[in-house]
């Protein structure tokens, strides 16, 4: 059982929605009571990984035992273990919300939502890039159907954008993953990782062709700078529960940088222009969040441009590249994500009270619940804006004390800068949303139990994150070493490299490995060479290959 | 064989990216297709390319690469599905919206005669 503990947080969610697919329309109530059943057992799932995650081991599961680097493998590492934990609480918040009413807009918003859980865990959770891409494909063609549930005009014309952006983005992915196969023959991350290491000049700047390439189309999911036009109209379009859940999803490409930057491109040349595209971006990316903030005529719109802000700050901490900006890296987008999603759900809360003005920032009528939903907006306010005691200031200040001298020249004055703007312009959206209403009796609906644990839910996170600071601290730190320390990610997950490995040949493709360039090469490593490769072939490859392509194909559906 | 390969990926991808740039949902799709259709034949020959090499191991001197033809395939059913949700999307869109154009406004200029 606990070997297969890895390949649960995807299996669930998977067979969740299938179950919910093939009982068809069955009554709402059991939809929503598996829907928030699945989801609350996917936390438990996150905090036993997270348990078995913390003692520092890296543990691997070889899909239908096909070990690794040939077939696929799921990795278990602290910072996978946070992600799918993290996933799993943000979404446990939006299905309790979605399940007071969103979820009947639309059909089979239940099964879609798990196939979206499935596509983030998958994502999380796998070693291999061609797997990622295909979860990102997963979560992706989820997340279209998400997005248009209700339907309707606004967000019909922005998912429009969004889809077709996307593809766009999945096309370039696989002419990355291309080029980078061409180049070193595997696709197992931490195959990859090693062989860029002793690859050829020529085959290196394939290489890191193939690296910047991926770090583009990873920088369009998670929405930086130039490249995140999408993102307002799309999460204020979104059905609120949705739109929530989405807060995880810039996280994805966030997260897909990390690995590899750390585990796949760290002893690549491209390295540096990486990094610097990515501190760059981020700076500008929170400069142009910050104006988009105080500009927002819409809280949906407000609260979209915050989670750009957020992207922005992250993506500046990961171009830092250094251990300590890593690890508040991490701190904060915990924060952050689950912050996001309560401020999408409580957005949501008011405009249902305020008749037709719904969430936008104009004079309309007397919340029925004004104590209520304001203060629940002024913690959420105080959180996201970074202002003590909550744990937006404390992400914040360990971030500005990650940056060394020169960053901080950057860094400090563009975040607080930031902080500010989102004060200023959650100032005036609370006090035109909770105090500038018209005389005359609130008629609105009170809002649901539901939606309010679920809202709750999420909003708890901000002073439970400062009550156990030192915990979690202590393990993003962990996290952050241990990402810096690809050795023993590569050790678990890979057979130790065999001499031959260090031959010139065995530096070149599968393909070419397998034809002879006799001209190339003396005779002696020659025999040696093809020794060593028909042993491989013959132990590995073989079963390895229809694998491949049976997991491959498998895997798509 | 490299040549002709090379230009016909090239084509694709720019007659792809041409159409990807209207104001029209059905041209981008069909840019959207097209752009695909490069991609896939980018990937098929990214194990190199070869003649007379089946991928079986033992049916030819030098077998070809066949990973990236199992990624191709895995490449040419995900665009599928995507492209069959594009076009209903821009169906619906087409239908909620009243124009076919990808902002959802009439432009001022050019293609309103058609």
């Amino acid at each position: 059982m606990s070997q297969h503990l890895l390949i649960l947080p995807i299996l669930l969610p998977m067979l969740t929605a299938l179950a919910l697919l093939l009982s068809g329309q069955t009554s709402t109530s059991f939809q929503r009571l598996a829907s928030i059943a699945a989801t609350g057992a996917l936390v438990i799932l996150g905090a036993l990984l997270l348990y078995r995650a913390g003692s520092g081991d890296i543990s691997a599961y070889a899909l239908g035992n096909w070990q690794a680097p040939y077939g696929i493998v799921l990795v278990l590492d602290r910072l996978s273990a946070l992600m799918v934990a993290l996933t799993a609480v943000l979404a446990f918040g939006c299905v309790l919300f979605a399940s007071a009413g969103d979820d009947t807009r639309g059909s089979n918003f239940h099964a879609i939502f798990q196939l979206q859980l499935m596509g983030l865990n998958g994502a999380f959770l796998t070693g291999d890039m061609f797997n990622l891409f295909v979860f990102f494909e997963i979560l992706l063609l989820a997340s279209y159907a998400l997005l248009m549930h209700g339907g309707g005009k606004a967000r019909i014309g922005a998912g429009l954008h969004y889809v077709v952006l996307n593809l766009v983005g999945s096309a370039l992915f696989l002419v990355a993953l291309g080029v980078l196969y061409g180049a070193t023959g595997t696709l197992n991350m931490a195959d990859m990782g090693r062989r860029i290491a002793m690859l050829s000049a020529d085959k290196s700047a394939l290489a890191s062709a193939g690296a910047l390439l991926l770090i583009v189309v990873f920088s369009l999911k998670a929405a930086i700078l130039p490249l995140y036009f999408w993102l307002p109209s799309t999460y204020a379009s979104a059905p609120a529960p949705v739109a929530a859940l989405f807060a995880i999803m810039t996280k994805v490409g966030l997260y897909a940088i990390l690995r590899v930057n750390t585990l796949v491109f760290a002893e690549s040349p491209a390295l540096v222009f990486i990094e610097a595209w990515l501190w760059w971006g981020g700076l500008a990316t929170i400069l142009f969040g910050g104006i988009g903030v105080l500009a927002a005529r819409d809280m949906r719109t407000l609260v979209a441009y915050l989670v750009l802000v957020s992207v922005g700050t992250l993506m500046s901490a990961s171009g830092m590249g250094h251990v300590a900006s890593v690890s508040a890296l991490i701190f904060y987008l915990v924060h952050t994500t689950l912050i996001a999603g309560a401020l999408f759900l409580l957005a949501e809360l008011v405009g249902m009270q305020r008749g037709k003005a719904g969430t936008r920032l104009v004079r309309a009528r007397k919340l029925r619940q004004p104590t209520l939903l304001g203060g629940m907006f002024m913690i959420a306010a105080v959180a996201v804006a970074g202002i003590p005691p909550l744990a937006g200031a404390l992400g914040k200040l360990l971030l500005m004390q990650a940056a060394d001298e020169t960053q901080r020249l950057m860094l400090w004055p563009l975040l607080l800068l930031a902080g500010l703007a989102a004060l200023v312009a959650l100032s005036r959206a609370g006090s035109v949303l909770f105090w500038a209403s018209y005389k005359g009796e609130p008629s609105g609906p009170v809002a649901n139990r539901r939606q309010l644990s679920g809202a709750t839910w999420l909003l708890v996170s901000a002073p439970l994150l400062v009550l156990l600071a030192s915990p979690v601290s202590h393990y993003t730190d962990a996290t952050a070493e241990q990402l810096f320390n690809p050795q023993q990610f590569t050790e678990t997950l890979l057979p130790p490299l065999v001499p031959l490995a260090k031959e010139p040949l065995a530096k070149t493709s599968r393909t070419e490995a397998t034809r002879t360039k006799a001209p190339l090469i003396d005779t002696s490593s020659l025999t040696n060479y093809s020794k060593a490769v028909s042993s491989d072939i013959a132990t590995a490859k073989q079963p390895a290959l229809a694998h491949t392509a049976a997991s491959v194909t498998g895997d798509k559906r | 064989m490299e040549l002709l390969f090379s230009l016909v990926t090239g084509v694709l991808s720019a007659s792809g990216i041409y159409l990807l740039l209207r104001g029209r949902t059905f041209p981008v799709i069909v840019g959207l297709t097209l752009l695909s259709y490069a991609v896939n034949l980018f990937l098929f020959s990214m194990g190199g390319l070869h003649t007379n090499a089946a991928a079986v191991i033992g049916a030819s001197e030098a077998p070809a690469d066949p990973l990236p033809q199992a990624l191709v395939l895995t490449a040419i059913v995900i665009g599928f599905a995507m492209t069959a949700f594009i076009v209903i999307l821009a169906i619906r869109a087409r239908a909620e919206l009243g124009n076919d154009h990808v902002d959802g406004k009439q432009g001022d200029e050019g293609e309103q005669s058609k």
